[in-house]
């Protein structure tokens, strides 16, 4: 079965969100989690902390060459990606049906793609 | 029907069949031209079978079976293919695989204008190179064009698949809105006059009649033949013999084809006795009213613009109202027609063309000229441009 990841992404807030406002998603994020989870839908996912967090490597001139650290994400955009889960569904629709089930997608937006298959 | 007839048109119901069976454009492309190449070779000593279609698929489906062989390392996904083309059950007429490829197609995770040239090249079954030749881009552009997008087809899984009911309005009209961009694309060619031997138009009514075929039931469908045959049926009353255009109130009505403008009509009728109005319908029955009025003069006026009026309620645009407007002048004069287009912005030239023209009638001849000057500032193609200048023209003489 086709196997796809959904990036979720948000605008990461100057100030954190309050108690009131956490436990309102986390209630959409667990009912969202049940109701895949039960479907046998989802293969995996993760929540992340925020970019500040983030740090970035390159390796310069090849392998073996100079690793560059960097603080922050790869790129610095408005929306953040904030986590993920890998969904295996039986095509494109079925999983963008549950990718719009993810709070994220009303809350920013959801990007869907396919893994690849190397089996 | 000679043979490359039948290939034409064999091969698409063919080339739609094997898609599903391979779940790959690319593959089924290949394997449904080996098939097409070894019936030149031997329906012209045999003669052509009685049923070609049976005839190609089972051969396409050979070639498939052999192309994925031949290839050494085979995924699970290629497997899965091997054993569906193995087990294929005959051919119907290919009559739901069209269907169901013209829906993928015009998938909503595909960009609008790849659906245009996928829907062209695998439904239609035109080359890369004469699609790239109606839309003025290079072969190379329109290859890779096409290649990406059957790239996200199969590695995304996008699924060839009627949807169900209960998406079928919403995806539909993605449909519709691909075979309309092909007919558009045909009547008003973006810029410049075009030259290829491939007939955009032709393409989009073949498209809507397949849809018609396919989906009976759909009132939409039938608006939408009904309005491209009525819109097609003026095409040789539309270009002058210098090839400027002529508006509707200076064609020669007897240049109209009007068997085909029956036949909308015809369409129109049954579809709106179904009670399912929208905006294609609402469209093809303002084309056919145009159509079957014996004069400028004689249009029926008022319904065009009752139509409107409930056209604009469904499907708001600036386009719309500018039609709306005209209609509205012609029936309660310029001055209405004015104060419907008061506070649209847009820089679309027909926008103010149509002021323009409401000015020229009320005598306000400098204000006429300010909007068509307005309306050149504006991307225009070559037919339009050539109009809008003629007008400038007369103006200047009414002023001396």
């Amino acid at each position: 079965m086709p196997r796809y990841v959904a990036l979720i992404y948000s605008a990461e807030a100057d100030t954190p969100p309050s108690q009131e406002e956490w436990d309102t998603v986390m209630v959409e994020y667990n009912e969202f989690g049940a109701k895949a989870g039960a479907a046998g839908v989802v293969a995996g996912g993760e929540a992340l902390h925020e970019t500040s967090t983030a740090t970035t490597i390159h390796v310069e001139g090849g392998k073996g060459g100079e690793v560059i650290t960097v603080d922050g994400p790869y790129a610095e955009t408005k929306e953040a990606l904030g986590g993920f889960y890998l969904l295996d569904c039986a095509d494109l629709d079925e999983a963008l049906e549950w990718a719009a089930l993810i709070p994220g997608a009303w809350h920013g937006y959801v990007e869907v793609r396919p893994c690849i298959d190397f089996g | 029907m000679n043979l490359e007839e039948t290939i034409r048109i064999e091969g698409g119901r063919v080339l739609a069949t094997l898609i599903r069976f391979a779940g790959d454009i690319h593959l089924a492309e290949d394997a449904v031209q080996d098939a097409v190449v070894a019936a030149l070779g031997s329906w012209d000593t045999d003669g052509v079978p009685d049923n070609p279609a049976a005839w190609l698929t089972t051969t396409a489906r050979r070639k498939a079976l052999d192309r994925l062989r031949r290839e050494s390392k085979r995924s699970v996904k290629e497997e899965e293919a091997i054993r569906l083309l193995d087990e294929a059950p005959p051919p119907d007429d290919g009559r739901d695989d069209r269907l169901r490829l013209i829906f993928t197609c015009s998938h909503p995770a595909i960009d609008p204008t790849s659906r245009v040239v996928l829907s062209l090249k695998t439904v239609c079954g035109l080359s890369a190179e004469e699609i790239a030749a109606v839309f003025l881009v290079k072969p190379g552009t329109m290859r890779q064009r096409l290649t990406r997008a059957k790239a996200k087809i199969r590695d995304a899984h996008i699924p060839y698949r009627v949807p169900e009911d209960h998406e079928l309005p919403e995806r539909l009209q993605a449909v519709l809105v691909t075979v309309n961009a092909v007919f558009t694309a045909g009547h008003h060619a973006a810029r410049g006059s075009f030259d290829s031997r491939v007939d955009l138009s032709e393409e989009g009514i073949r498209l809507a009649r397949l849809l018609v075929d396919l989906m009976p039931d759909e009132s939409e469908c039938q608006g939408l033949l009904a309005l491209f045959l009525a819109t097609h049926a003026r095409r040789e009353a539309r270009t002058a013999a210098d090839g400027e255009m002529v508006l509707l109130a200076d064609q020669d009505r007897t240049l109209w084809d009007h068997a085909a403008i029956k036949e909308a009509s015809a369409l129109v009728d049954r579809a709106l006795r179904r009670q399912r109005p929208g905006p294609f319908q609402i469209q093809a029955a303002i084309a056919t009213l145009h159509g079957l009025a014996p004069s400028y003069d004689s249009t029926d006026w008022s319904q065009i613009v009752q139509l409107y009026r409930a056209l604009e309620r469904l499907q708001p645009s600036v386009v719309v109202r500018v039609n709306r407007a005209v209609a509205e002048g012609e029936l309660a004069g310029p001055d209405v027609a004015l104060d419907l287009l008061e506070g649209v912005e847009s820089d679309w030239h027909l926008l103010w063309a149509a002021r323009a023209e409401m000015y020229r009638k009320l005598g306000r001849l400098e204000e006429s000229r300010r909007c068509l000057h307005r309306a050149l500032s504006a991307e225009v193609n070559e037919s339009d441009r050539a109009l809008l200048e003629g007008r400038l023209v007369a103006l200047a003489s009414i002023e001396s």
